[in-house]
């Protein structure tokens, strides 16, 4: 599978590492420096926000999932003492542009070229105008005096809709005569690709067996425990915008406004205070909206979304269906994987193909897998739209390719484990090459690695053994217990690039500024750690601070597993420069030359001669502009140092998950009893904070797999507006987790750094199925869709019966798919 | 709107009044009137625990009480569990120590409600605390970190109190 030339390019990723100096604080289990400020309630969250003059506003959302306006009318809204104004689509008609919300993320000129995938762009209205596609859709705004007032005028608003037929399944939206959500796309698919590797045809042909299923994966929403919100001023003199909102991407949402509103770039400044989590990324209609009311009504205005219009738009994610079909030989060994899937994008395509080329590129997993061809639709339906959510179409693809494998395992009669380690890329493989791009346009190969031994740690972790000893022995008392397994690449550290601006003060205190922006991910510790290791202080002496648009010109914004690898990476290089300038001054102080010096926890020493000294702040000083300064010729003033870390492409990490069950026959109801987990992210910044996101990931996998899912009735109707009904995991339901780790430093940048952010939450959902599927052996349970709700598992556990009373075994598959055995 | 009322309450130890609609929620009165905006909103519908506050010693979820209610009663929200000095609280402590935290957002919550468990179970068991604390959401840490505060915070308490015996 090696292409000519490949090796070359490789060398060309790797970025040159003389310069780095050695880690004493990154990989220490540092104590984290946001959390004296949260414990104690003195986080700054959007809602916390008040700037005087402030009015409130309320959105009204389309209750209907298709259909047009016909009639407006919000005269007794306006008459409500309290209220200022209503404002709805066609007032902003010619004002503010409608918005493609991934069309910043440019689809590169080289991907292009070789997977030629085909996308129809179709913008979102920020209020809709016309047609309403999806149950939620911000039709208009109020803005009054409190919160409570504007919600009561949202109830004063007559709206008259004239319904259009709904479409609600990506099945039925793709048929001959299905509505059509967009009328000038001709058909509802909004994006589409083909990409392969190896000839899959010939292979499946000369497979001794084909396997042929079905899975799917339910539509499941993020869920940051911080609703969203925007609150924005607009300076009546100046004209300058003042944004703050709930966004990991502040730099996006002013290139956004900065367009849409017609106002330069740098008259709006965008500030993301403390974030509750996020989850899944975005720029949305009310980042707009909100400074666009704020500016004609010359007054500062705050939104703030309640936890059931979250539910509705803010980040729904996954809802695929995979169409597979694998050979395999007699002895476990996959030979072709052909995989047409459906990503039901709801009602706006906005992210392209960022997560169906993203299960793609994920599909192939940890195996190796000569022949693959993955075709990804991305189809239009009257829902909400669908965007990246943690994982982003790799929980997704990883539970189709993990249910495969231990399908696999049965039908060839191979233990599980075995089954799975005969398929995995070796170590002598690697480099290896899965003969398709990333979404970057570069070809993956896959970083430094060895899943086989990553695979025997968990094993070792579990106690495999033992644990099939003790389900034995469950089995006798009449407890059904199980084990499964998944593994997973997980690309990481997505460009196209993140920057850092690292400063000494004249105390010494250093700061770094950086576009990358945490929303519970702790880059506050971790970016401090680095620097102070690259620059030679301690990272007490250093602040990081993040999400203001203010602070650098350039920034990407925290999402995809990206900012430990890219923002650490800009950090640790700026640090650097910010050392190796500080040191040609304190030369100059000094009277030596730089390389006889050495700079420690804030202070450069004459090496040998330790008296001679001069602090940081002695240097950045000197460092000072005007007459005092003592910088060397030519050097400009200012301790300081940027850097933009643009990476060749992704870093891959990887991790194998082990979920341990009991199952209650009678019921249907899962327990997790143990969790445990084995991750590759390379060289740790933190371990515990690691650990914290690997243990994150997984209860939001656990939900995935179990409890959590958006439900829309046939009409088009959401079922799952209140945590009565959209379920997530608890205390009582996620169990302890055991985390442990292998390190196999990245290739791809001088800090060895791989991106932690998602795996976590791509495991579970095919852990716990095969889990599921092992402890109701010798039933042949045919698990091809989560959420595992109890009800659904009592159907495939009568499925199963009855289909093992008739024909001998052959397996139940759920939703009476296209599976079937040749 | 209908008209105002008073409300006065004693909060972390000191009293405050404000005016508000009879409609105002507790959470929105300590929040919009008193500034105490460390008692978070996740849901508003009572089911995630954010605003979890101590009245009168037990826990409430603030967005489900309204304001009137609590006039004259006692409150502990999470501005108040630090001493003086600012030094933390052993719950706030042990949460930082066992990384208890990510975004914070759901922590205010989980620190009240952990207040009201170790206050009546000084010694609970892990499972007691997973059955205690299945009431708070937390979208970020999986809870592991959680359990493992609340435990080194039951510690730290019992130490204290033996201590101050001695
Ligand atoms: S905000 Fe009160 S329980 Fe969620
Ligand atoms: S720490 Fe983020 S929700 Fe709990």
């Amino acid at each position: 599978m090696t292409e000519p030339g490949t090796a070359n390019a490789r060398a060309a990723r790797r970025v040159p590492i003389e310069s780095v100096r050695p880690h004493q604080f990154v990989g220490q289990r540092l104590r984290r420096k946001e959390d004296a400020r949260l414990v104690s309630g003195k986080g700054r969250y959007l809602a916390d926000l008040v700037v005087p003059g402030m009015r409130h506003a309320a959105v009204l959302r389309s209750p209907v999932p298709h259909g047009r306006i016909a009639a407006f009318d919000a005269s007794e809204a306006l008459a409500l003492d309290g209220v200022d104004a209503v404002f709805t689509g066609r007032d902003l008609l010619g004002k503010v542009g409608p918005f493609v919300e991934g069309g910043r993320l440019e689809i590169s000129p080289v991907f292009l070229d070789k997977v030629g995938p085909e996308v129809k762009p179709h913008a979102m209205p920020v209020l809709a105008a016309e047609d309403v596609h999806f149950v939620g859709q911000p039709v208009a705004v109020v803005v009054a005096a409190s919160r409570y007032l504007a919600e009561d005028a949202l109830e004063l608003i007559r709206v008259d809709y004239e319904e259009l037929p709904v479409v609600t399944d990506p099945e039925a939206a793709l048929a001959p005569g299905a509505p059509v959500l967009h009328g000038h796309l001709g058909d509802n698919v909004a994006a589409h690709f083909v990409v392969e590797s190896g000839d899959v045809d010939a292979e499946l042909d000369r497979a001794p067996h084909v396997y042929r299923g079905r899975f799917e994966v339910g539509r499941q929403a993020s869920n940051a425990m911080e609703p969203r919100g925007v609150l924005a001023t607009s300076d009546d003199g100046t004209g300058d915008l003042t944004v703050w909102c709930t966004s990991a991407r502040p730099h996006l949402v002013r290139t956004f406004l900065s367009e849409m509103l017609g106002i330069p770039l740098d008259r709006i400044r965008v500030i993301s205070p403390d974030m509750g989590g996020s989850f899944g990324t975005g720029v949305f209609s009310e980042d707009f909206l909100i400074p666009f009311v704020a500016r004609e009504l010359g007054r500062p205005v705050r939104w703030v979304e309640d936890r059931s219009e979250n539910l509705l738009v803010t980040r729904h994610g996954r809802d695929q269906v995979h169409l597979v079909e694998v050979g395999y030989d007699d002895d476990g060994r996959i030979l072709a994987l052909k995989d047409r899937f459906l990503v039901d994008a709801g009602a706006y395509n906005q992210y392209a193909i960022t997560v169906s080329y993203n299960a793609a590129a994920h599909a192939r997993n940890q195996f190796d897998i000569p022949a693959v061809r993955l075709e990804g639709l991305n189809v239009l339906t009257n829902k909400a739209p669908v965007a990246p959510v943690r994982g982003a179409g790799r929980p997704e693809v990883t539970f189709m390719m993990d249910r495969v494998v231990d399908i696999v395992a049965h039908e060839t009669g191979i233990d599980p484990v075995e089954c799975r380690r005969r398929n995995l890329v070796r170590p002598e493989q690697m480099p290896y090459h899965a003969g398709i791009p990333y979404r970057d346009g570069v070809d993956i190969v896959y970083d430094r690695a060895d899943f086989p031994a990553q695979l025997s740690q968990l094993c070792d972790l579990v106690d495999y053994a033992a644990f099939r000893k003790e389900q034995a022995e469950a089995r006798r008392e009449g407890r059904r217990l199980g084990i499964g397994f998944s593994s997973y690449m997980e690309g990481s550290g997505f460009g196209p690039h993140e920057g850092a601006v690292v400063r000494v003060d004249t105390n010494g205190h250093v700061t770094v500024y950086t576009g990358a922006n945490a929303h519970g991910q702790g880059l506050a510790t971790t970016l401090a750690q680095v620097c102070a290791d690259q620059l030679g202080v301690t990272p007490e002496d250093v602040t990081v601070r993040m999400g203001d648009t203010s602070f650098i010109p350039y920034g990407i914004g925290t999402f995809a597993s990206r900012s430990a690898v890219t923002a650490g990476t800009a950090t640790g290089v700026a640090a650097g420069l910010v050392r190796e300038k500080a040191l040609a001054i304190a030369a100059e102080l000094l009277e030596v030359s730089s390389s006889d010096l050495e700079l420690e926890e804030g202070t450069v020493r004459v090496r040998g001669t330790p008296s001679r000294e001069v602090s940081l702040g002695d240097v950045a000083r000197a460092a000072a502009p005007g007459p005092r300064s003592r910088l060397p010729a030519g050097m400009e003033p200012v301790l300081e140092a940027e850097h933009y870390y643009v990476p060749p492409s992704v870093t891959w990490s990887s991790g194998t998950h082990a979920a341990v069950v009991e199952v209650d026959e009678e019921t249907g109801f899962v327990r997790v009893l143990r969790y445990l987990t084995v991750d590759d992210c390379g060289q740790m910044l933190n371990p515990t904070i690691v650990e914290g996101q690997v243990h994150g990931g997984v209860a939001l996998g656990l939900g995935e797999a179990l409890t959590e899912e958006v439900i829309y009735d046939a009409t088009g109707q959401p079922l799952t507006g209140t945590y009565m009904d959209y379920l997530l995991p608890t205390t009582a339901e996620t169990p302890p987790i055991t985390v442990a780790h292998q390190v196999c430093p990245s290739e791809v940048n001088p800090f060895g750094i791989k991106g932690c952010g998602e795996g976590g939450a791509v495991g579970p959902p095919a852990a716990i199925a095969n889990a599921i599927v092992d402890a109701l052996r010798p039933l042949d349970v045919r698990i091809s869709r989560v959420p595992i709700r109890p009800e659904r598992l009592l159907e495939l556990i009568e499925v199963a019966k009855a289909g093992s009373a008739h024909d001998g075994g052959v397996g139940a598959l759920e939703d009476g798919g296209a599976g079937s055995r040749s | 709107m209908s008209e105002r009322r008073t409300v006065t309450v004693e909060v972390n130890g000191e009293r405050r009044s404000g005016s508000v609609e009879p409609r105002t929620t507790l959470a929105d009165f300590l929040r919009d009137e008193l500034g105490l905006t460390g008692t978070h909103l996740g849901c508003e519908h009572g089911v995630c625990g954010a605003c979890t506050v101590l009245l009168d010693g037990r826990s409430v979820r603030s967005c489900l009480m309204l304001a009137v209610q609590a006039d004259g009663c006692s409150l502990r929200t999470v501005e108040g569990l630090a001493a003086e000095g600012g030094e933390l609280h052993p719950v706030q402590e042990a949460f930082s120590a066992e990384h208890g935290l990510q975004c914070g957002f759901c922590t205010p919550g989980f620190l009240m409600a952990t207040l009201e468990l170790l206050s009546e179970s000084p010694q609970p068991s892990e499972e007691q605390i997973r059955s205690h604390l299945s009431g708070n959401l937390c979208r970020c840490t999986g809870y592991h970190h959680i359990v493992k505060a609340v435990l080194r915070a039951a510690e730290t308490m019992r130490g204290d109190v033996a201590a101050s015996r001695a």
